[in-house]
C-alpha cells in the first residue's frame, strides 16, 4: 500500500487523537498545571522575605486612637506581618485594614530616610539629606533668634493631641520656651469631654459600654466602620448578632445615608442631616411625657432636671421633631418607648469615625437621653472616666522671655473669654495666620497633618504660605511634612517607646505601652529626644526645664512603679471614675446652621468616612487604597454618592463626571447614584486628595476638606462643621 | 467482479485501484502507536524531565546520629520561646564536631568547609515549603502531638543523604509534590502539598480557614 494523502491524514489524525488521549490520560497536564501555578508565585521580581529565624514582637499599634494591641512577626529582622494580640483587652486578637497594612507604613517609600532639609519649591518634593547635628542646629538658631527678638509667643506647635508623654514634652516645650501656642487636635472625644465638664463640673472623657449594651442607639456613629476604637467596636456589634435573632441585642442607626452600620442595623433612620439633636430631644420628650425615665437616677443623681424638662416639653414635641427631621412622630413615639423600656439602653454619638467634634448641643442632648434612662456608670451604658493627664513632672522654669510671651493671648482663641470651654481650635488657626501673616514665625508639627486634615484647605494651604518656617517631626512624608522646610524624622511606631493612654470610648480604660517590635529602619531619632536636644542647645531656663537622659529613660521615670508590670504586659486596666451629679443642660439652642445659600446651593454635602480609607493624621496605605470599590475611586477620581431622584433632578449621571461646588472650593467628581442617600444629600469620602506621602495615594481624588469650612460651635467652640451646601452640575 | 469489501476506485488517470478492508486500521494503529507514546511521555519521560537533582553539600548519617543523641529533638529542638529551630546550624556541629571525629572524608569535609571557616552548611531541604506558607512545628509536635514520622518519615534512619530532587519549573523538593507523579500516596509522609494539610486537619477537627497557613 502506498501512503497517499488520504493515509497521511488518517495517520495524522489518529496520532493526534492518540497523542490527546495518552496525554490526558496520564498526569502531565495536570501536574503541569499546577507547577506552571507555582511557578507563576516564584518569578524573580516577586519579592520574598528572606528565609530565617521567625520571632514575634508585641506592641501597641498607633496608626489610629483605636490602639489596639498587635504582635508583630518577623523572620530574621525583618517585619513581615502584623496580627492582633489574643487576649488584648481592646481587640483580643482582631486587627483592622489600616492595622493589619502597619507594614507599609513601616517600609513604605513615603518614609522619611532621615533629616532632610528642603531643596525647591515647598511642596516639590525636593530634599537634601542632612545630619542630625545639622538639622537641630539650624532649629536652634531659629528658635534662639525669635526668643532674641522677644518674639517667643511666635513659635506655634499642632499636635494630634496632648495626650501622653510626647505630645506632653512638646506641650513643656512650649512653656519653657515662651509661647503659648501648643495647640492639640480635636475630635468628638474632646466634645464628649466639654459636655462632661457642664454636666459634672469638671472634664472627664466618656465610655461607651457596647459589649454590655441591650440596646444601641446610633446617632450617625459608624460602628462597624472605625468608630471609636475600630476593632473593639467590631467585636462587640460581632457580639450581639452572635444570638442568631434570637434575643440580641437590638441596633438601630440614625444617619442621612445608608453607611454599612445602617445597613446592619436592625432600624435604619435616614434623618435631615443636621437634626440628630431634635430627633434626641424628641426621644426625650416622649419619654418624659409617658414617665418612662429612671425616677430614681434623675431624683437622686442628677441637678437642674426641672428646667430641662421644661425645655425638652416645650420645643421637642414629636409633631415638631417630625417636621425638622422627616421621622413620622409615630416613629419617635414608637422608638422612644422602646429605647426606654429596653434592658440596658445606650445611645451613642460621634459621626462616622467620630474624628468631627459636632454640635455640642446634639452631644448634650444625646448624653441627656442617656441619663434619662439612668445608665450612667451602669453595666452596658455610658462610664465616666478622669480625664487626668498629669505626668508628675517637675514645675517648669519660666525666664523673663518665657513669662512675657506666655501672658500674650493664645492664636487659636481657645480658653479666652470668647471659647472659655475650648482647649484647642486648630481650626481656627489658619484664618488667623492669614488675616495677620506675621503671628506664627515657626511652626513646629508633631505627628499631626494639619494641612491635609484640617477644615478649609485653601485656606489651610494660604495660611501654610504665611510661615515663614516649618519644622515636622513626621516619620512620613505626609501633605504637612511635604510643605515643611526642614522633617526630623520620629521612629515609626513600630520601632519606639512609648505610653499609649487609653483610647477614650472604652468603658474600662487601657492604658498600654507601646514597646519597639523592630530597630529603626532609618536615620530617625524619638522626636522626643530632639525637641529635648533643641531645648538643651536653647540654653537658659528652656533647658532646665529637661532634666532628662533620654525618652526612654523619662518614660520609665515617668511610669514609676508601673513600669515594670507595663514592660511585661503591655497595658493596665484602670478603673473608671465614679460620676459626679450629672446637670441636665437647659440652654436652647438653634441647629448649627450650613454654610451657603440654599437659593445658590441647594444640595448638602456631608463628609462620609469609610474603614478602608484612613483619614486622619496616617495616610491610606496602598494595601487598603486597592481594596476601595469602583464607586468609591476609579483610577485618579473620586466619587461622590448621590440619589438617583437628585441625579434627576440635577441632570448627573451615574459613573459621569459632574462638578462639585462648595461655597469653599470646587472639583471635578464622578457620581455614583445610590439610593443608599437620602435625595439633596451629597455624600464625599474623607481620606483622598492627598497632596504628601507618594503615588499609592498622592493625587488620587480630591480632600474633602477642601470643601468645607469652618463653622464654630457657639459652646464649645470647637469647629461643628457637619457638612456644607453644595451645587453640582454635570460636565 | 468486486466483493462487498472490496471497491473499484476511479483514479484520476482512469485506472480502477482496489482498496482492501483493513484500510480503517490505519487511523486505529496511529492512535494506538500514538496513545501508548504520549503515555509513556506523561508517566515516565515527563517525570524525568520535570525533576533535577542535586547532591547534599555532605553525606549526612542520621541513623548514627539517632543513635549517638537519642532522638530527633537532640538537634531539632525548641528554643525556649516556644520557637522551633528546624535544622541545626553549625554552633550545634561545633558542640562535637570542633575537630574530625574519625577518618570519614565528609567528616573532614565538614570541618575544614564548614566549621572552621565559620560557614553555614546549605543545606537542601527536602520538606521546604513555599514561602506562602506558615507552619508552626510548635502547633504540631507540641501542641497536637503528632511525631515527627507522620510528615517526615524514616529520614531518621537514613544512613546516607538521598539526592535533593526539585522541580525545575517551581524549584522545590520532589517531596512536597511526593514521588508518585499521579499524586498517589500510601503514608502520611508521601506527599505534603496543601490537600494533604487540608485532609489532615479535615480529620482532627481542625479549622481549614486560609488564614490557618497562608498568614
Amino acid at each position: 500500500m502506498k501512503l497517499d494523502r488520504r493515509a497521511f491524514i488518517e495517520i495524522l489524525v489518529g496520532a493526534g487523537l492518540g497523542a490527546g488521549a495518552g496525554i490526558t490520560f496520564s498526569p502531565l497536564p495536570w501536574k503541569l498545571t499546577d507547577d506552571i501555578s507555582i511557578w507563576t508565585q516564584n518569578w524573580p521580581w516577586v519579592p520574598v522575605p528572606e528565609d530565617g529565624r521567625v520571632s514575634h514582637a508585641s506592641t501597641i499599634c498607633q496608626a489610629c486612637p483605636g490602639n489596639c494591641g498587635i504582635t508583630v512577626r518577623k523572620v530574621k529582622d525583618r517585619a513581615v506581618k502584623i496580627e492582633g494580640t489574643d487576649g488584648y483587652p481592646v481587640n483580643d486578637g482582631g486587627i483592622c485594614p489600616l492595622g493589619a497594612a502597619g507594614l507599609q507604613l513601616l517600609y513604605g517609600p513615603w518614609r522619611v530616610p532621615g533629616p532632610v532639609r528642603r531643596v525647591g519649591k515647598r511642596g516639590a518634593g525636593k530634599w537634601e539629606q542632612i545630619s542630625w547635628d545639622q538639622a537641630i542646629s539650624e532649629v536652634v538658631s531659629r528658635l534662639s533668634a525669635l526668643r532674641n527678638q522677644n518674639k517667643p509667643e511666635t513659635v506655634t506647635c499642632l499636635a494630634s493631641s496632648d495626650r501622653g508623654t510626647v505630645a506632653q514634652l512638646f506641650a513643656r516645650f512650649m512653656t519653657a520656651y515662651g509661647s503659648p501656642n501648643f495647640i492639640g487636635g480635636v475630635s468628638a472625644d474632646d466634645t464628649s469631654r466639654i459636655a462632661m465638664s457642664l454636666a459634672q463640673g469638671e472634664r472627664a472623657s466618656v465610655g461607651f459600654d457596647l459589649e454590655n449594651a441591650g440596646f444601641i442607639l446610633s446617632f450617625g456613629s459608624g460602628i462597624i466602620e472605625g468608630w471609636g476604637s475600630p476593632v473593639r467596636s467590631i467585636q462587640a456589634y460581632g457580639k450581639w448578632r452572635s444570638h442568631n435573632g434570637n434575643g440580641g441585642p437590638t441596633l438601630v442607626q440614625i444617619e442621612p445615608r445608608m453607611s454599612n452600620t445602617a445597613a446592619k442595623a436592625d432600624k435604619w433612620y435616614p434623618v435631615k442631616p443636621g437634626t440628630e439633636a431634635a430627633l434626641a430631644l424628641g426621644l426625650a420628650h416622649v419619654i418624659i411625657k409617658e414617665s418612662l425615665y429612671d425616677t430614681g437616677f434623675v431624683q437622686s443623681a442628677s441637678s437642674d432636671f426641672s428646667e430641662w424638662r421644661e425645655m425638652v416639653l416645650d420645643r421637642y414635641a414629636p409633631e415638631d421633631v417630625s417636621r425638622t427631621t422627616g421621622v413620622s412622630a409615630k416613629e419617635i413615639t414608637k422608638l422612644a418607648r422602646s429605647f426606654a423600656k429596653a434592658e440596658r439602653p445606650l445611645a451613642v454619638w460621634g459621626r462616622g469615625k467620630g474624628t468631627a467634634p459636632g454640635s455640642l448641643y446634639e452631644c448634650m442632648a444625646i448624653l441627656s437621653l442617656n441619663a434619662l434612662v439612668g445608665n450612667m456608670n451602669q453595666s452596658g451604658g455610658i462610664w465616666v472616666k478622669s480625664d487626668d493627664n498629669d505626668m508628675g513632672w517637675p514645675r517648669i522654669p519660666q525666664d523673663v522671655v518665657a513669662e512675657n510671651g506666655l501672658s500674650k493671648a493664645r492664636l487659636d482663641g481657645a480658653g479666652t473669654d470668647a471659647y472659655p470651654l475650648a482647649k484647642y481650635r486648630p481650626d481656627a488657626l489658619p484664618k488667623v495666620i492669614n488675616e495677620k501673616p506675621d503671628v506664627v514665625q515657626a511652626l513646629l508639627v508633631h505627628d499631626a497633618d494639619p494641612y491635609y486634615t484640617l477644615l478649609d484647605s485653601n485656606e489651610v494651604a494660604k495660611a501654610f504660605e504665611q510661615i515663614p518656617f516649618i519644622v515636622s517631626f513626621s516619620s512620613y512624608f505626609n501633605d504637612t511634612a511635604a510643605h515643611a522646610d526642614l522633617i526630623l524624622p520620629n521612629h515609626n511606631y513600630l520601632e519606639r517607646w512609648e505610653d499609649v493612654p487609653s483610647p477614650a470610648s472604652l468603658a474600662r480604660p487601657v492604658f498600654g505601652l507601646a514597646k519597639p517590635a523592630i530597630s529603626p529602619q532609618f536615620a530617625t531619632r524619638y522626636a522626643a529626644d530632639t525637641v529635648m536636644t533643641i531645648a538643651k542647645k536653647l540654653g537658659g531656663a528652656v533647658s532646665d526645664a529637661f532634666p532628662w537622659k533620654d525618652y526612654p529613660s523619662l518614660l520609665k521615670q515617668t511610669l514609676g512603679e508601673n513600669w515594670g508590670a507595663l514592660k511585661k504586659s503591655g497595658y493596665m486596666e484602670q478603673r473608671p471614675e465614679r460620676p459626679g451629679r450629672f446637670a441636665f443642660y437647659s440652654k436652647f439652642q438653634e441647629p448649627i446652621e450650613l454654610q451657603g445659600s440654599s437659593y445658590v446651593y441647594p444640595l448638602t454635602m456631608i463628609p462620609v468616612e469609610l474603614i478602608r480609607l484612613a483619614d486622619r493624621t496616617v495616610g491610606n496605605p496602598p494595601f487598603c487604597t486597592k481594596s476601595l470599590e469602583e464607586t468609591e475611586l476609579k483610577g485618579g477620581d473620586l466619587f461622590v454618592q448621590v440619589n438617583p431622584k437628585t441625579c434627576f433632578d440635577y441632570g448627573l449621571a451615574d459613573g459621569k463626571h459632574a462638578l462639585l461646588e462648595t461655597p469653599k472650593g470646587k472639583a471635578k467628581v464622578l457620581v455614583h447614584a445610590s439610593e443608599g442617600i437620602m435625595p439633596g444629600v451629597v455624600g464625599i469620602p474623607k481620606g483622598l486628595g492627598h497632596t504628601g506621602y507618594d503615588d499609592y495615594l498622592a493625587g488620587k481624588g480630591v480632600n474633602a476638606n477642601m470643601f468645607l469650612g469652618v463653622v464654630d460651635d457657639p459652646i464649645s467652640g470647637l469647629p461643628a462643621t457637619w457638612g456644607i451646601r453644595a451645587r453640582m452640575v454635570s460636565v | 467482479m468486486s466483493t462487498p469489501n472490496e471497491k473499484d476506485q476511479v483514479t484520476a488517470g482512469g485506472e480502477q485501484e482496489r482498496v482492501s478492508n483493513w484500510r480503517f486500521l490505519i487511523p486505529v494503529i496511529a492512535f494506538g502507536v500514538s496513545f501508548v507514546i504520549f503515555l509513556g511521555i506523561g508517566w515516565i519521560a515527563f517525570p524525568k524531565f520535570l525533576y533535577s537533582e542535586k547532591e547534599q553539600p555532605l553525606d549526612f548519617n542520621h541513623q548514627l546520629h539517632v543513635d549517638e543523641m537519642g532522638d530527633c529533638e537532640a538537634c531539632h529542638y525548641f528554643r525556649d520561646d516556644g520557637s522551633y529551630a528546624g535544622i541545626p546550624t553549625i554552633d550545634n556541629c561545633i558542640m562535637c564536631h570542633e575537630f574530625p571525629m574519625g577518618e570519614d572524608p565528609e567528616e573532614l569535609k565538614l570541618v575544614d568547609e564548614y566549621i572552621t571557616p565559620g560557614k553555614e552548611i546549605p543545606w537542601l531541604v527536602y520538606s521546604r515549603q513555599p514561602d506562602c506558607v506558615f507552619f508552626s512545628h510548635a502547633a504540631h509536635v507540641r501542641m497536637a502531638g503528632m511525631d515527627c514520622m507522620t510528615c517526615h518519615g524514616s529520614i531518621g534512619e537514613s544512613e546516607h543523604s538521598k539526592p535533593y530532587q526539585y522541580n525545575i519549573l517551581t524549584g522545590y523538593s520532589r517531596d512536597i509534590w511526593g514521588h508518585s507523579i499521579a499524586g498517589f500516596k500510601k503514608n502520611p509522609w508521601d506527599s505534603m502539598k496543601m490537600d494533604d494539610c487540608a485532609e489532615c486537619h479535615e480529620e482532627n477537627g481542625v479549622s481549614q480557614g486560609c488564614f490557618v497557613c497562608h498568614k
